[in-house]
């Protein structure tokens, strides 16, 4: 995996393809698309980077331990669901902002939900291929 | 009245707070518990004596028809005074025997716990929550025989006594499920007025029959009678309160309140009384063969529960009062019996009767209550034993044909108990002390004191019986009767047959006495007998039962997961295709099916092949890229028919695992074959029919008309709703939002568990050395 | 179609059930995704096919003015899709760690797994 061409296309790969990512994440409620597709297209770029540069160095791209993008998704994703029940709706109502946003289009509870399982997917994902390429 | 039932419980849990920080304070703390429940129940003396019974309701599950309601009549009230007072003396009592004890605060909690279940039992009036303490009562005594729990003996009693009773309780289940299938509802009260409709129901026999057995097993009668001397094991205190007074009179106390109900019929009588004789004669002719004190009151305790049984079992207005006042006088005069052994034990350290006596030198005190306590179990004039001796006579020669058997019967027991009584009550005071016990010497009042008072009471109440005759047997009787007859109790009953029964047994009982001398050679001689007693015979059985389970076990839990997988498929395959065989019709609506195009011809030979590769490949890598066809294979189709978003997915995912696979099995050797041709053969020809089941049922339930509306909810209110086009990504956030929720929950724990595995170091040892 | 997609749902069913009968873990593996593949198809099967409409409400309508594919087992099958995922990694993953410590693949040799490890 030490070709010159790999390399250099993965550099380039990595952020078109997380653009892409969160392209499909936003997309989703209106086209196919959402959390969980947008979670395993991210992880598999920074993947690809991996393959490309050692673990290390996709590491040092991502900063943190992509474990902890975990629990951070699972609280946009309960946060979202319990976001109703503090103004007084039942749990897991889908609440909207009333005007769009440039770019994103409509935001809603909704949305955020979306964002936490796109956050687990990438988190669980990459955890498990990066303790696997940690050992072998 | 809740509090007062659950004031127990809630004293149960606090112990292991209170024993961290007054240990010392807990004995004193706990006897108050049940004297001021004694007091509370007191109290409603007159109110039940001019009402007749106080309902009290508290909601619980109403849905299935559970509550806790709470009723107190004479019946009830009578026991709950038992439980408490007698719980009270126990309870003061216990702060000296086992003082200093490493688990005297788990000793009270038991207690307690077990005091407060014992009232529910008595005390409900809901079926269902009588039931919930009934088995409440068995966990505890279970707790409370095993607590000498480094004692194997006292183990196995402990389970033993568990058992018998749970699996009464247990069967008791069934028969007040039965009862209200029939009479339409699990409280006492409104049942009584169906008491007709159920007797002449056609599940009449299996209701008194489930509940003959709940009660049977608790009140230990023949032939589950050998719990109750096993239970001895527990501290003498323990053999007090429930062994004598309390629990095993919950089987009596079951009888006693059905009798209105469920009684006055045939099989009813006949059943009880022909247990009750048998109980009692077998276990009085028992009590006199032993020569542990401890033993002897337990047979006499299983013979006085006998008594009760075949009391009620006789059923006449005479018998039913004889049994309420038995109650009580039977628990004032053997818990005073078991208190003396228990101070017995304690001073001298020994329980055999043959070597006990004259202790009456060193313990006075002690001895008086003894006297009277023997006294008022033989029946002698002036003492509660005598009234209920005279009245149960008085039930028996009034009973028909029959009135000389059970007369003769009863006598026989009486005398029988009357030599038992004796020995536990008199025998050890009287004569010359010997050498070893002259260092006994007479312990604290709040050993001896206890017994004493409830000798004071035989008395007091046998002496003037209009002290309780009517404030207390009254609404016993009237609640066990369901009749309002007024009875009357009186000392003297004029000069007749009874009274000439009465000097009969008194004078042959005192005879047997001085001529019976309690031996270890008689005893030895009964062994010889076990091995065909109850115990033995229910003990081989249960063993049995378990190695039947034992092979069983083995034969299916063999440990070999394909071997579960093959066995259940196979059942599930032949009794499928038996089904399918036998009349279904497989047709095919060609009008559904969708005509196929040639590039949808390609993918799906692509698809066979690549399965029939992975299959049949032996090379790692080969197998894994053919899955990879398989997965994109299948993402083809998904996005043939219109799912991008399935096929995004797939797409990925499919990806992600051939890489796993890549990276992980790569290093593993290469494939080998294990299986001989054979089990092959077997194994592909049960997947075929698996395969083929499969496929026939996808079209049968294809073929079937399908219901749209849940899916056209979610799509005509996506963006009406939800805001959504999408209306996969709404239902997976919106709709179905707390599915997907849970979804990533599991999908976080299964990262967690490979970082784990990866991370988990078998071999700490290593680090270390 | 349908006909075809049926022979192909028997197909995989059959072949995962064949590999889960063997004794190699690798096989297993092999077996439960195969499985997992043909509950998947199965479940989307049973929505009906529908070619060329996905369950997307057009720009500008607010709701369906066509027939639709199905969405609710679309729903299902991704969920399911991703959850076998975790379960594969997951076992993927034990599988190589049984080899570690015990170096073997034999399903049978894991019997005896008292022995210090």
């Amino acid at each position: 995996m030490k070709s010159l061409i790999f390399k250099t296309a993965s550099t380039y790969l990595l952020p078109l393809l997380l653009l892409f990512s969160i392209f499909i994440l936003l997309r989703g409620h209106y086209l196919p698309g959402g959390g969980f597709v947008g979670g395993l297209m991210a992880a598999i770029a920074f993947l690809i980077h991996s393959f490309a540069f050692g673990l290390k160095e996709t590491q040092k791209i991502i900063k943190i331990n992509p474990g902890y993008l975990m629990p951070i998704g699972l609280f946009f994703a309960v946060g979202a669901a319990m976001a109703p029940y503090f103004i007084g709706a039942p749990i897991l109502k889908g609440l909207w902002f009333e005007e769009p946003f440039r770019f994103i289009g409509m935001v809603g509870s909704a949305l955020f939900f979306d964002i936490g399982v796109y956050l687990v997917v990438i988190g669980a994902t990459l955890t498990i291929m990066f303790s696997l390429t940690d050992t072998v | 009245m809740l509090i007062a039932v659950i004031l127990g419980f809630i004293f149960a849990i606090l112990v292991s707070f209170f024993s961290r920080f007054f240990k010392k304070a807990i004995p004193f703390v706990y006897s108050l518990l049940p004297l001021s429940l004694f007091i509370f129940f007191l109290q409603f003396l007159g109110e039940i004596k001019s009402k007749g019974h106080i309902l009290f309701h508290y909601q619980w599950i109403p849905s299935l028809g559970i509550d806790l309601s709470f009723r107190l009549d004479g019946l009830s009230l009578l026991f709950a005074l038992m439980i408490t007072g007698i719980g009270a003396l126990v309870f003061i009592y216990t702060t000296y025997y086992l003082k200093g004890h490493k688990y005297l605060d788990r000793f009270y909690g038991y207690l307690s716990m077990f005091m407060a279940s014992m009232l529910g039992v008595v005390l409900s009036d809901n079926l269902m929550s009588m039931f919930i303490f009934w088995e409440l009562t068995s966990i505890s005594s279970y707790f409370l025989i095993g607590f000498n729990n480094e004692d194997p003996a006292s183990r196995k009693s402990a389970l033993t006594a568990l058992s018998i009773t749970g699996f009464g309780g247990l069967v008791m289940l069934s028969g007040i499920i039965l009862l209200q299938a029939v009479g339409g509802s699990y409280s006492f009260t409104e049942l009584l007025n169906s008491s007709e409709i159920i007797k002449n129901s056609t599940s009449y026999g299996w209701i008194i029959a489930l509940f003959f057995v709940g009660a049977f097993t608790k009140s230990a009668q023949f032939p589950f009678h050998f719990w109750l001397p096993g239970a001895m094991k527990a501290p003498t205190p323990v053999s007090t309160y429930l062994h004598s007074a309390t629990m095993v009179k919950a089987g009596i106390y079951l009888l006693a309140r059905f009798t209105p109900l469920l009684g006055d019929t045939f099989w009813w009588n006949s059943t009880l009384i022909t247990v009750g004789a048998v109980t009692m004669v077998y276990a009085a002719i028992h009590s006199v063969l032993r020569v542990d004190l401890k033993s002897i009151l337990a047979y006499s305790t299983i013979s006085a529960l006998g008594i009760l049984v075949f009391l009620i079992g006789i059923g006449t207005e005479k018998a039913l009062l004889a049994a309420g006042i038995f109650i009580l006088a039977h628990a004032l005069y053997k818990a005073a019996l078991f208190l003396i052994t228990g101070i017995i034990d304690h001073e001298t350290g020994s329980r055999d009767v043959t070597k006990l006596a004259g202790l009456q030198q060193v313990m006075m005190p002690v001895a008086v209550a003894g006297f009277i306590a023997a006294l008022s179990s033989a029946g002698v004039p002036l003492l509660l034993g005598f009234i209920s001796k005279e009245v149960m006579y008085e039930a028996t020669l009034q009973f028909g044909n029959w009135a000389i058997i059970l007369t003769a019967l009863a006598v026989l027991t009486k005398i029988l108990l009357l030599v038992a009584g004796f020995w536990a009550g008199i025998k050890p005071f009287t004569g010359a002390l010997p050498e070893e016990f002259k260092k006994a010497k007479l312990p604290s009042p709040l050993l001896w004191v206890p017994p004493l008072l409830l000798g004071i009471m035989s008395l007091g109440f046998g002496a003037f019986p209009s002290l309780i005759g009517q404030t207390l047997i009254q609404p016993v009787f009237s609640s066990i009767s369901g009749t309002d007859t007024v009875i009357q109790l009186k000392l003297w009953h004029g000069f007749n047959l009874v009274l000439i029964l009465s000097i009969f047994t008194l004078v042959s009982g005192g005879a047997l006495y001085w001529f019976l001398k309690p031996s270890k050679e008689i005893f030895q001689k009964t062994l010889r007998f076990e091995s065909i007693s109850p115990q033995n015979i229910i003990e081989s059985g249960s063993k049995i039962f378990a190695s039947f389970a034992g092979i069983w076990t083995r034969f299916f839990q063999n440990g070999y997961l394909r071997n579960y997988v093959i066995t259940i498929l196979a059942f599930l395959t032949l009794l499928m295709a038996y089904r399918l065989f036998g009349g279904v019709n497989i047709y095919v609506d060609w009008e559904q099916i969708s005509p196929v195009s040639h590039y949808e011809i390609i993918v799906v030979v692509l698809m066979i092949i690549s399965i029939l590769f992975a299959i049949s490949t032996n090379s790692r890598s080969v197998s894994i890229v053919a899955l990879g066809v398989v997965g994109f294979a299948n993402c083809l189709f998904f996005l043939f028919y219109s799912a991008p978003d399935l096929a995004m997915t797939q797409f990925s995912i499919d990806t992600l695992t051939v890489l796993l696979f890549m990276l992980v099995l790569v290093k593993l050797p290469k494939n080998k074959q294990y299986s001989s041709k054979g089990i092959k053969v077997r194994d592909a020809v049960l997947s075929l029919m698996f395969g083929t089941l499969i496929a026939i049922l996808t079209l049968e339930v294809f073929e079937e008309p399908s219901s749209y509306e849940v899916s056209k909810y979610f799509a005509d209110n996506a963006y009406l709703l939800a805001k959504g086009r999408n209306v996969v990504n709404v239902i997976l956030v919106d709709y179905r939002g707390f599915d997907t929720m849970i979804e990533t929950v599991v999908l976080v724990i299964a990262a967690v568990g490979v970082y784990s595995l990866i991370k988990l170091d078998l071999n700490p040892s290593k680090k270390d050395l | 179609m349908e006909i075809l997609l049926i022979i192909i749902i028997g197909l995989l069913h059959a072949g995962g059930l064949y590999m889960l009968l063997r004794r190699s873990m690798f096989k297993m593996i092999i077996g439960l995704i195969l499985l997992g593949n043909g509950a998947n198809l199965l479940i989307f099967l049973l929505g009906r096919l529908v070619k060329g409409h996905p369950p997307v409400i057009e720009d500008g309508m607010k709701v369906f003015a066509d027939i639709y594919a199905d969405p609710v087992p679309q729903a299902l099958v991704l969920t399911a899709i991703v959850i076998g995922f975790g379960l594969q990694s997951f076992a993927i993953i034990l599988i190589k760690r049984v080899y570690n410590v015990l170096h073997t693949d034999d399903l049978d040799e894991l019997n005896s797994t008292d022995e210090e490890i």
